[in-house]
């Protein structure tokens, strides 16, 4: 078991539904501030989004953002550094794409984010069957392998995927890249599938929006994942206080549920 | 003995090259895919239907043509396979006539598709037109001004294309934007993926419908007494008319020879990396985003290579060179006046390289068949521009 797994397994065991908020790193100079006042206004962990020329998961306001943050000139060895400073005492989960990783060199970034104090990964675009050297550099390292079930996966992958996931399984809650959402999507029926083969956490991300859809999906799963809602805020020009207000109602609409 | 161009592995590697590198919500559909495809090329029923579309619809055979005037000027024995007499200008066709008949068969109504030039899209909306299914084009802002009346054609037959904003404006981010529609419409629709990239099967897959060319050329030399030619030479973007052309002499003595557009070279200037779901060269930075690649030729301005070249390259099968833009608006100019064929800049690639290395790397004497991948006709108010701004 890696360190995510024990800390996200003792969320769950406090009786805790876990909140996540998903940040763009390298979007502004004080995008660390913005990691910090979500954890002061309850985040459990944080994804630290860490920008890729060619996002294939993600939708037009997570692009921007990238888009923004790679200009600024972030790379994924300059987000390490600055996170290295960065102590908030909440797990941190590095999201991306394959192709940082693979061109740093696998055994290299595991260390990098390691030394940075992430411990799980997000990696969209590495399915199981190309998972197992990235998986074995990231566990040497003592960091996690988060993986993603969607609506469309079916009954026998589900449970592969499940039983390789480390630190929680992420539950997409529709078929659609990252952007906001109306409706809670197929959350709750993929959230029951996984639970069918295993017993870790499950949170559920991709098109929750609103602190009544948190609210909603906090009702069956272990943990809501909110990105863009959070992104787009920031794009809008709203600050750390602004993030802090958002992740609060957050906060308090999955302790309702 | 060692023979090339075989079957990829079970995961859809070409060696350490190809693979899936897609989110999971995409790997059903590419496991559908796999097994659809596999099902329908040891159909007869399927064979029979592809065949006889290509024949009737598609115009297939297309002739091989020998140049004369370019032969004794060079020095060499040319020969052009002319793919640019196929239905919609180019080989597209070949492999959308595939692709279509394969969402019908699996119970889809509708596809997508990326488009650089606008080749692959008027052939995917042409065959989408003919199989009566729904087609969307994707297609960067900045190709679409480029070729506008692609735009039109593609509107013509039925399609709708949805200039793409987002990154470079160009056909990488077409991909983009083509991949994250999929995620939302598997259900009732196939993405039909106009090169030998992406994940596994489209490599392979797309690569099988375009061997008809290759095995084509090759026994249509045979019949008039040429035989193997040294070399078969084709221009590489994601290098789907390579792979076909390839196809057909992978086997033989002949050398098989890619040319890439100089600002779009992944085997001459990339490096191994992941991108549009498969490993293989890209043109990436030294902290591995992804870079424009930049050509005269809006279908080669691709920063990756499909993922059997990168590995051809690597076992040394295949070679890849590159030409530049100068050269490719000379070799246009030289084919179309000595000739009487324009070919697409694409095609010119191949051709300049021709040019520039009979005599060199092309030893005097040898027999060269070069793929006329594509017709001109859609470049030729570019080429109009460039040439009135450089006068």
């Amino acid at each position: 078991m890696t360190s995510l797994d024990v800390e996200l397994r003792s969320v769950r065991d406090g009786g805790r539904k876990a909140l996540v908020p998903y940040f763009v790193a390298g979007l502004s100079d004080d995008w660390p501030d913005h990691v910090r006042a979500a954890v002061h206004a309850g985040a459990d962990a944080v994804e630290i989004g860490i920008p890729f020329s060619d996002p294939m998961m993600d939708g037009v306001v997570i692009q921007e953002a990238a888009d923004i943050a790679l200009r600024r000139g972030t790379t994924l060895l300059s987000i390490l550094d600055e996170l290295s400073t960065l102590d908030v005492g909440v797990p941190l989960v590095a999201m991306t794409y394959y192709n940082l990783f693979h061109h740093l060199g696998l055994e290299r970034s595991a260390g990098a984010l390691r030394a940075a104090g992430i411990s799980g990964t997000i990696v969209p675009d590495l399915p199981i069957e190309e998972l197992g050297s990235w998986q074995s550099a990231c566990n040497d390292q003592d960091v996690a392998c988060v993986l993603m079930v969607a609506p469309s996966t079916p009954l026998e992958r589900v449970e592969r995927v499940n039983s390789l996931s480390q630190g929680f399984v992420y539950a997409s809650a529709r078929m659609a890249v990252t952007g906001a959402a109306s409706d809670g999507g197929h959350a709750a029926d993929v959230v029951q599938r996984v639970r069918l083969s295993g017993d870790k956490p499950v949170y559920v991300g991709i098109g929750i929006t609103t602190p009544k859809q948190a609210e909603t999906a906090a009702g069956f799963a272990d943990g809501v994942i909110v990105g863009t809602a959070l992104v787009q805020r920031l794009l809008g020009g709203e600050g750390a206080a602004g993030v802090e207000a958002f992740v609060g109602e957050l906060r308090r609409a999955i302790d309702a549920a | 003995m060692t023979t090339y161009m075989n079957d990829p592995d079970a995961l859809g590697h070409f060696g350490s090259f190809g693979g899936r590198f897609v989110p999971e919500a995409l790997m059903p559909a590419c496991l559908e895919l796999e097994e659809a495809f596999r099902d329908a090329w040891a159909d007869p029923t399927f064979l029979d239907e592809y065949h006889d579309l290509l024949r009737e619809f598609g115009g297939r055979p297309t002739p091989v043509t020998y140049c004369d005037r370019l032969s004794q000027n060079l020095g060499i024995e040319l020969f052009l396979k002319r793919e640019d007499l196929a239905h919609t200008g180019s080989h597209k066709i070949n492999n959308v006539i595939g692709q279509a008949l394969l969402t019908k068969r699996m119970g889809k109504s509708r596809i997508i598709a990326e488009t650089g030039a606008g080749q692959h899209g008027v052939a995917s909306a042409t065959a989408a037109a003919k199989l009566g299914l729904e087609c969307t084009v994707y297609m960067g802002e900045l190709d679409t001004q480029r070729q506008a009346l692609n735009v039109f054609r593609m509107e013509l037959l039925g399609a709708t294309v949805r200039p793409v904003t987002s990154g470079s404006k160009t056909l990488k981010d077409a991909v983009n934007e083509a991949m994250r529609e999929w995620v939302t419409c598997v259900d009732t629709t196939h993405y039909c993926l106009g090169s030998v990239m992406g994940p596994h099967p489209f490599p392979w897959m797309v690569r099988e419908f375009q061997s008809i060319l290759g095995r084509e050329a090759a026994s249509q030399l045979d019949e008039r007494g040429v035989g193997t030619p040294d070399m078969v030479v084709a221009c590489v973007g994601g290098g789907s008319n390579a792979a076909g052309l390839f196809a057909g002499f992978a086997n033989s003595t002949a050398r098989l020879i890619g040319v890439e557009a100089a600002g779009g070279s992944a085997i001459g200037i990339g490096s191994p990396g992941v991108l549009h779901g498969m490993r293989s060269m890209l043109i990436q930075s030294d902290v591995g985003q992804i870079e424009e690649a930049h050509s005269i030729s809006a279908g080669l301005d691709y920063p990756g290579i499909g993922p059997e070249h990168a590995f051809l390259a690597d076992i040394a099968r295949a070679e890849y060179y590159s030409a530049s833009d100068d050269e490719v608006l000379d070799a246009l100019q030289l084919l179309s006046r000595l000739e009487g064929i324009i070919p697409a800049l694409e095609t010119a690639h191949a051709l300049a390289w021709v040019f520039r290395e009979a005599g060199k790397l092309i030893p005097s004497g040898s027999t060269v068949l070069v793929n006329l991948s594509g017709r001109g006709d859609k470049d030729v108010a570019q080429v109009l521009d460039i040439l009135r701004s450089q006068s």
